[in-house]
């Protein structure tokens, strides 16, 4: 018997090959057609698609922790925003003198009447080092925070909370302008990127394509590991950690590293955000950013990868067209999804997709995993 | 990185000491919770190929035994050594798995979300840290082993069956068959038959009489049948209030009259 299986169906591969495509597309129509054209996209309409990108990637590396290791994370908005920001102070500096005071120091400096730049902006004026702090500081905070809490064996609501708790911990320390990150304003104003104007198309597609890339390599390293052995433990973890134990998985080793590569690619989307939405602020860190990254995941289907992925884009894009049509009912509308999509598809969009396909007379779905339950 | 030396010492391979005979001792191991005492005074030693069933009443501290085994409860007092050098009440639960202790808990506890052949597979004796996890790849000698044992626990024909769709009798030897492939030293079974049908019950007994000489093993029943079944002519050990009552072959222990009193005979 041979039991190594490809990464993908050969249909799932043709499947991605053409979503990905669809996607290289859309500059493309941005770009060759005139406005006039029906089928020209706006430049609005790309950046979203740009946006919901960075939401994609943030709800695969959520669902990298929920969906396969059980650990239910209501503070990924933390990593999110440390990204962002990361990402920011490198923006900051690149206005360079074109800020309001034509100052060498960011407005927001200028206008707590500040000499020279904290110990903590050092370097930050170098693209790669900023880039680096989008990896490193996010990990880090993830691997203490997630060392602490692990080994005292916090889990399941416990632990939830207590992320909840951390990422509104962290918004207030933001807020406070002494904290060297422009209190509530955050970054904005940016003018450029590695020199180019941050405005122009040509950098605005660059970044779409960036992200496109990097929340395709995110999945196919996300299906790597749910695929590998490591994956299976990660399930274990969250069906039947005590047996895990004695079979000799230690937890904490198998929490830690997904809680930390998790961390990771939500801070690398929230670093992709920033240039792309031109802010960020510490309502990023707010509360309620992290839970709507659950429901992304909860309604395009946790445990799944593709399905969170599928879930950020149709309730943002809901989301899109609900607050320009009816701007006070969208908590409203979200809530419902929610409490629809617990009651009746419990696997999310995506798993219910096989109960659906054998409803159908030519439909023919094997039994999932999940079904077995 | 620190994840992997973090896990260094646990995955030292178990070179257990068992000159002196005995593989498991247990010496004046007292548990209490609150003062409520679950072991008291507790002294009991396995010798190597063993098979010792341990019976009592409820509440006789075997459960609490078995976790002061494997490392989930510290004991008050009183020392727990496997072979002549680990000390088991100062490993880790995942230390005292790779030193070579595997248990089957009273409940069937299996992924059942992963198939039988994954579930056997993630048991596996071999390096468990993060990074060969992940890189983790079957040669074709270990699909073999996982083979074998699934002839052993009858499951071979179910391998790619979710483990949740199992029955509860196959699901509890699914357990001890994923213990098997730990290739542990000692074999520590909480209430196997339990919720077991007679031809299941049968069957197990079975197994275990073909592991008997090949792996120490530790039963812990309530069913004297069964009892009866696997202690053969082997010791049996009753517990009564947390301590050692009685010990011997199973006719003399059962002709005991301070175990009829508190347990038989009633």
């Amino acid at each position: 018997m041979n039991r190594t299986s490809p990464l993908f169906s050969r249909g799932a591969w043709g499947l991605l090959a053409a979503c990905t495509l669809a996607a290289i597309l859309l500059p493309i129509l941005h770009l060759a057609l005139p406005d006039s054209h029906p089928l020209h996209v706006s430049g609005y309409a790309l950046g979203l698609v740009g946006k919901f990108m960075c939401y994609a990637l943030a709800a695969l590396a959520l669902d990298l922790v929920w969906g396969y290791t059980g650990i239910l994370s209501l503070g990924h908005g933390l990593f999110f925003a440390l990204g962002a920001y990361a990402h920011g102070m490198y923006l900051m500096r690149a206005i360079g003198r074109d800020g309001s005071y034509g100052s060498a120091l960011p407005d927001f400096m200028v206008f707590l009447d500040w000499k020279d730049y904290p110990w903590y902006w050092a370097f930050t004026d170098h693209f790669w080092y900023c880039m680096l702090l989008v990896v490193l500081v996010p990990g880090l905070v993830a691997f203490v925070f997630g060392w602490f809490a692990f080994r005292s064996r916090i889990k399941g609501v416990y632990f939830s909370i207590i992320t909840q708790a951390m990422t509104y911990a962290c918004m207030l320390l933001f807020f406070r302008n002494d904290t060297g990150f422009g209190g509530n304003n955050g970054f904005t104003d940016f003018r450029r990127i590695l020199g180019h104007s941050i405005s122009a198309p040509s950098t605005r597609i660059a970044l779409y394509l960036a992200t496109l890339a990097l929340l395709v390599g995110a999945l196919l390293l996300c299906r790597a590991i749910v695929r590998s052995k490591l994956g299976r433990v990660l399930q274990g973890v969250r069906d039947a950690e005590a047996r895990l134990m004695f079979i000799g998985y230690d937890p904490l080793a198998f929490k830690l590293f997904v809680w930390t590569l998790s961390a990771v690619l939500c801070a690398i989307a929230g670093a992709l955000y920033v240039p792309q939405v031109g802010i960020v602020n510490p309502s990023e860190m707010s509360p309620a950013n992290s839970i709507e990254m659950v429901v992304w995941v909860a309604i395009g289907g946790r445990g799944t990868l593709v399905g969170p992925i599928l879930g950020a884009f149709a309730v943002n894009g809901l989301k899109s067209w609900f607050t320009a049509a009816f701007p006070d009912l969208w908590l409203f509308a979200l809530g419902l999804l929610f409490i629809l999509v617990t009651l009746f598809m419990r696997h999310g969009i995506l798993g219910t997709l096989p109960a659906i396909r054998r409803l159908l007379p030519f439909g023919r779905a094997p039994a999932t995993r999940e079904e077995a339950a | 990185m620190s994840l992997d030396t973090s896990m260094g010492m646990s995955v030292k391979q178990a070179g257990v000491d068992t000159r002196h005979g005995a593989i498991l001792y247990l010496d004046d191991i007292t548990v209490s919770f609150d003062g409520f005492r679950a072991l008291n005074k507790l002294t009991l030693d396995i010798s190597v190929g063993e098979l010792r069933c341990i019976i009592g009443p409820n509440g006789a501290g075997k459960t609490t035994m078995m976790d002061v085994i494997t490392g989930k409860t510290r004991p008050t007092s009183g020392s727990a050594f496997f072979g002549q050098t680990f000390d088991l009440s100062r490993m880790t639960e995942v230390e005292i798995a790779h030193a070579g202790i595997g248990r089957k808990f009273q409940r069937p506890t299996v992924f059942e979300q992963h198939t039988v052949f994954e579930n056997l597979e993630l048991a596996m004796k071999m390096d468990k840290r993060v990074r060969p996890t992940l890189f983790a790849r079957l040669s074709s000698e270990q699909e073999d082993r996982i083979a074998a044992i699934l002839r052993l626990i009858r499951l071979h024909g179910h391998e790619d069956r979710p483990a949740g769709l199992l029955s509860h009798g196959q699901k509890q030897w699914l357990e001890i068959g994923m213990l098997l492939m730990q290739e542990p030293q000692l074999i520590l079974l909480d209430e196997p038959v339990a919720g077991m049908s007679d031809a299941e019950t049968a069957r197990t007994a079975e197994l275990l009489n073909e592991l008997r000489g090949r792996h120490s093993i530790v039963v812990v029943e309530h069913d004297m049948g069964f009892v009866a079944e696997i202690a053969q002519q082997g010791k049996v050990t009753v517990l009564h209030e947390g301590s050692v009552l009685a010990e011997g072959r199973m006719d003399e222990v059962k002709a005991d009259d301070r175990v009829i009193e508190v347990y038989l005979g009633r």
